[in-house]
């Protein structure tokens, strides 16, 4: 009897296995087509010699050798890192600055709530041009609302010191994503909680400093991640509006990347950079993580 | 209990504090509007005077003429730039919601062997910068002759490649009772049409939100369209505004005409599925990209 149930119990759950195997299937079979295969190619291909018009070669160590007295490596590596370094912690804020004003308790709120929130829907190119024009040196906006401060018109893109502060600016306009999960998060933090802080004596600042931000910290964490690792990606803006222009400024490391595969066809080389912008994400990853140890806070432990 | 803590307050100090709110939110209101306003108001500006400073914030005269020329521009095919666009969207949205919700039913629902750990590698395939798959499955779309064809914008997503809309869709079909499809022993078939007939119905919410992501992404894409696709015929409205500029100038009332017109079901898809949307944030805590 028991090796009969046992028997039997092994054949359900041989069912539930292929069963499940079946369902994951399409994931399964794109996984290892679309990511894991080409993963694995690309581990081979970065210690090639590959024009695509004729088949890889191997070349060693070449290509990381190239890479290391790459000028432009290091200059789209830095850009990148400084778009990234101050863009994302200025988008948090803002995203979370715009979620406090959401949470106010006001008739109407809700057209707000959809008012902020409809940059972050519009196309990307169709924002880049946007843009474009908006910081026109000659007849744009930016420079017309300058003016009316009376302070002089700035070259904002095509100029080498503002070329990136201007692409932080247009980032900034569409931070909807940070906002609606900042907003999520306040609207969880319970009112006893502020009238708790409100009976202790704390103002509104206290209350905000003590309750609201320690609760949402988790969320600050999420965004920040996520936001660093897409900042990371920046291409769309810099390959239309500046070329990676004005001297070289805004040559970001995935328009680096990209002119190296796709217009210079130097696919060996382009699969090493590919794969250094991995590590360099994954690392950064894995130490916001441990910091998070120390200043990310946690409800339920 | 907000209620009674401003009840507590004296009458002047609530209206004084609502003012002070609403001129907040439209501060906000108006940073967040102005360059919208600005596109529309560049696109219905007669040809000529886009280029005056100071610029007019009101078109004067208001023509409409710019978003006809933008749409019968010659060697630029407004319409079929559209239509690729929406056979993308449409094609790939569709694989994307039917294949991530059958392999969220997977790992949501039934017990296998090695279910834990084919469901850690989905999550960390979402940490994968773009840029990482892009290479290979370049060369893996040559190999398979795919370029400059639309197939490699539409094929992936019907296996489910993006790991994110599997997990929000896994998330919400555990909140659905087991007790359905645990009940009998059953065949494949009859677990599909559990699928097909049981959870899918009631899965509206988060099979809507993962809709609009989906459409946003496809319908905005630009670094796809770019590298797989070479012929005019086969552009996309992302790709397809960049040729309103060129090295001689840039017709900016037409560019701008164009980007509403892309832009305009967006907004109507947005206005009329922003339920959906708003849950299917809140569902996860966040949102996608």
């Amino acid at each position: 009897m028991a090796i009969i149930r046992s028997m039997l119990g092994s054949r359900t759950q041989l069912r539930r296995d292929f069963l499940g195997y079946m369902f994951i299937a399409p994931w399964l079979v794109g996984f290892i087509l679309f990511t894991a295969g080409p993963m694995v190619g690309l581990v081979y291909l970065a210690f090639t010699r590959y024009p695509v018009l004729s088949p890889p070669t191997f070349n060693g160590l070449d290509n990381l050798d190239r890479m290391l007295g790459d000028r432009f490596f290091t200059i789209s590596l830095w850009n990148t890192a400084y778009f990234t370094f101050l863009g994302v912690p200025a988008q948090v804020v803002w995203a979370l600055m715009l979620a406090l004003l959401l949470n106010m308790r006001v008739h109407g709120v809700n057209v707000f709530r959809t008012l902020y929130y409809l940059p972050t829907i519009i196309p990307g190119v169709a924002s880049v041009f946007l843009w474009m024009y908006i910081f026109n040196p000659d007849y744009g906006l930016a420079n017309y609302i300058l003016s009316l401060f009376g302070v002089p018109g700035q070259a904002w893109l095509w100029d080498p010191e503002l070329s990136k502060p201007s692409l932080i600016i247009m980032e900034l306009w569409r931070v909807g994503t940070m906002m609606v999960v900042f907003l999520a998060g306040l609207q969880g933090v319970p009112q006893s909680l502020y009238d708790a802080a409100a009976i202790d004596g704390a103002g509104r600042f206290a209350q905000f400093r003590h309750v609201t931000v320690p609760l949402i910290t988790p969320l600050i964490f999420f965004n920040l991640v996520v936001g660093i690792i897409s900042s990371f990606q920046i291409f769309t803006a810099a390959y239309i509006a500046t070329q990676g222009g004005p001297v070289h400024t805004t040559l970001f490391y995935v328009l680096f990347v990209y002119r190296h595969a796709f217009e210079n066809l130097r696919m060996g080389y382009a699969s090493l950079l590919a794969w250094v912008l991995f590590f360099i994400i994954l690392v950064f990853t894995i130490v916001q993580f441990r910091m998070a140890r120390i200043w990310v806070f946690y409800e339920v432990e | 209990m907000g209620v009674l803590r401003s009840g507590m307050r004296p009458l002047s100090s609530l209206i004084l504090s609502n003012i002070v709110r609403y001129a907040l939110l439209i501060i906000g209101g108006v940073i967040c509007f102005v360059p919208l306003g600005w596109m529309l108001s560049t696109s219905l500006k007669m040809p000529g005077t886009e280029f005056i400073f100071p610029p007019n914030l009101i078109p004067r005269p208001v023509v409409w003429s710019n978003y006809i020329d933008a749409v019968t521009r010659p060697g630029h095919p407004f319409f079929l730039y559209t239509r690729n666009s929406v056979v993308i969207t449409f094609l790939a949205t569709l694989g994307t919601v039917l294949t991530s919700s059958f392999v969220a039913f997977g790992f949501a629902r039934i017990r296998f062997r090695g279910r834990d750990f084919w469901f850690i590698v989905l999550l960390s395939t979402l940490m994968l910068p773009d840029v990482v798959r892009l290479i290979p499955s370049f060369i893996l779309f040559k190999l398979l002759g795919w370029i400059d064809t639309l197939l490699p914008l539409i094929v992936p997503f019907w296996f489910g490649v993006n790991a994110f809309y599997v997990f929000l869709i896994r998330q919400y079909f555990r909140t659905i009772p087991l007790e359905l499809d645990e009940a009998a022993l059953m065949d494949g078939a009859a677990y599909v049409r559990i699928y097909w007939q049981v959870i899918l119905p009631i899965s509206g919410p988060v099979l809507g939100a993962v809709t609009i992501f989906s459409v946003l992404s496809h319908w905005n894409d630009f670094l796809g369209p770019l590298i797989y696709t070479n012929s005019v015929d086969l552009r996309t409205l992302a790709l397809g505004l960049r040729f309103f500029m060129s090295r001689t100038g840039t017709d900016w009332n037409q560019l701008m005409a164009a980007s509403i017109l892309m832009l305009a079901p967006i907004l109507v898809l947005f206005f009329s599925m922003q339920r959906y949307f708003i849950r299917g944030i809140h569902m996860t805590g966040f949102g996608g990209r």
